[in-house]
């Protein structure tokens, strides 16, 4: 950890418990780890594992009931400026072109959207690949590009951090791989701290820094793994016999737990 | 939501799309169709317009064959007849009587009926103090109160407003307090994430999303609105559609009932299809997607 960037994000012991009608349920336990400035951190788990919890925890959403949270080295109280989110769907408003929908934030959040904020979602747009569909609706659009839209809408007020849920699982597995490589691009054109959430074990292995694997019930770091690959990863990355080798390390891992 | 539609511009090679053997296309790929089909089925409208002709056709030849006396059911032309025993301009005093009263309720019922749905969902304590009291007034009759509310209201407009009021506002609140639950979550979230202002969540995110639910029930209550005027001149009333039907059945002038029944029909029609039409144009992203 360099002196000029402490972790963007810190977890220390952080466990949650919620109350729910059939008693308290421990969603995390006793989770720890750091990302660094400008890292890709891939959490890997499977269903229930409490990924999502961990990411609304960054986020501000909710507060952890015991250890601590830190983005920044300051602990997190409520949501911040400097965190974005892109939701598992796309989640967009039916009735917003897709320029709308991206300065969206801004207008719910100051009440009015300028001239330089449109500006900057012409530019974000570029970046994602949707030039030129600024007027369209996201009816009009495919899962795929309504997907686009959700990350530039994130990408807008320009995070430090980018929190991804599942973004790409409700997308076939063609569009898929393909919305992976496109996000390298945009991270690599704007780096930035990315914690991305999948269950998908080839999807952690090709974009991240680093894995953090995951175990269920309640949910808890069984490894936290270091990719062997080096960047920039390509189409020829998924044939790599280092990241198969990797991969079957870590499919290994969930299964042993799961058997 | 469309998972095909138009390609990215990003995305260059698209994988080809399968050829399909002609044998499987579809039936409606057909290049002609019977004239039948293209001059009455196709067009909007003239299949209904040809159906409603017919029962008019057979309802007057019925009448005419089985000497049906008009005080049972009156023939469409004897209906026809029954226009000019009022003048043109007793017309529009009773339609305006009935539509003045059903729009003021109608208006009313919406400006309480969206705040109130606002504030059951926002609000545990509103909402349990409120929602078993709208659901008594909503299983009270309200023919069955009609008479009270006269009697203690007067015979003025108030009353027929108040009656129209408690049958159109229940579907209003219950549907628009479902369509403001109805948002997706993440967009809940996105907004809290953005530590945005309260009423700016439900002007920006609830409200809009809870539009098709809203129009849903605006398109219900406008009916209802219609049957609560009816409802309320047939109690008390000196003017109006149910209170020309009532009185001119009490005269055994049904030619003249039937045709206020006509008019009050068109009324109800055409007050619902204005409803539709606002959300055409203002709100079409709201219209159920069509098939296909």
């Amino acid at each position: 950890m360099d002196a000029a960037h402490p972790a963007s994000i810190r977890f220390d012991g952080v466990g949650q418990v919620f109350e729910t009608d059939s008693g308290p349920l421990e969603a995390l336990r006793g989770v720890s780890f750091a990302v660094r400035h400008h890292e890709f951190v891939a959490v890997l788990g499977p269903s229930g594992c409490g990924k999502s919890t961990l990411l609304r925890i960054i986020a501000g959403l909710i507060a952890p009931t015991s250890g601590a949270a830190e983005v920044f080295g300051m602990p997190v109280t409520r949501p911040r400026d400097d965190v974005g989110i892109v939701f598992q769907k796309p989640t967009l408003l039916p009735w917003a072109s897709v320029e709308d929908n991206v300065v969206f934030p801004i207008r719910h959040k100051t009440g009015r959207v300028g001239r330089a904020d449109r500006d900057k979602a012409q530019e974000i747009l570029a970046t994602v690949g949707l030039r030129g569909f600024e007027t369209r609706l996201p009816d009009e659009l495919s899962g795929g590009m309504q997907q686009r839209v959700g990350i530039a809408r994130a990408l807008l007020m320009d995070p430090d951090i980018l929190l991804m849920d599942e973004p790409f699982s409700a997308l076939d597995a063609l569009t898929r791989e393909e919305m992976g490589f496109e996000l390298l691009r945009i991270w690599e054109a704007r780096p930035k701290t990315v914690l991305f959430i999948t269950h998908s074990i080839s999807e952690a292995v090709l974009l991240a820094d680093r894995v953090l694997v995951m175990g269920d019930r309640p949910g808890w770091i069984i490894e936290d793994a270091p990719v062997p690959l080096s960047r920039p990863r390509g189409i020829a990355t998924t044939t790599d016999k280092v990241m198969h080798d990797f991969a079957g390390h870590l499919r290994t891992l969930l299964l042993k737990r799961a058997a | 939501m469309t998972s095909q539609a138009t390609s990215a511009p990003s995305s260059s090679s698209a994988p080809p799309e399968p050829v399909r053997p002609a044998a499987t296309a579809a039936p409606s790929a057909r290049p002609t169709r019977s004239l039948f089909w293209r001059l009455v089925v196709r067009p909007p409208g003239v299949l209904p317009a040809l159906t409603f002709l017919a029962i008019l056709v057979i309802w007057e030849s019925s009448v005419a064959i089985f000497s049906i006396p008009s005080y049972v059911l009156p023939s469409p032309s004897r209906i026809a007849t029954g226009f000019d025993s009022l003048t043109t301009q007793r017309w529009f005093q009773h339609i305006w009587a009935t539509l003045q009263v059903a729009l003021i309720g109608y208006a009313i019922s919406i400006l309480v009926a969206l705040p109130l749905a606002i504030a059951l969902t926002r609000s545990e304590v509103v909402n349990k103090a409120l929602y078993p009291i709208l659901v008594v007034i909503q299983s009270t009759p309200v023919v069955a109160v009609a008479p009270i509310i006269i009697v203690v209201l007067g015979s003025g407009v108030a009353p027929r407003v108040v009656i129209t009021f408690l049958i159109t506002f229940f579907p209003l609140v219950v549907s628009t307090a479902t369509g403001l639950l109805a948002t997706p979550r993440e967009l809940i979230e996105l907004s809290k994430s953005l530590r945005a202002p309260v009423w700016r969540e439900i002007t920006q995110i609830r409200l809009p999303f809870a539009i098709p639910y809203i129009f849903a029930a605006l398109k219900i209550s406008i009916t209802l609105a219609v049957i609560g005027a009816v409802v309320a001149e047939f109690v008390a009333a000196e003017r109006g559609l149910g209170f020309l039907i009532q009185f001119s059945t009490s005269m055994f002038r049904l030619p003249e009932a039937w045709a206020g029944l006509g008019v009050l029909v068109l009324m109800s029609l055409i007050l619902f299809q204005s409803v539709s039409l606002v959300q055409r144009l203002f709100f079409p992203w709201s219209l159920p997607k069509k098939g296909g």
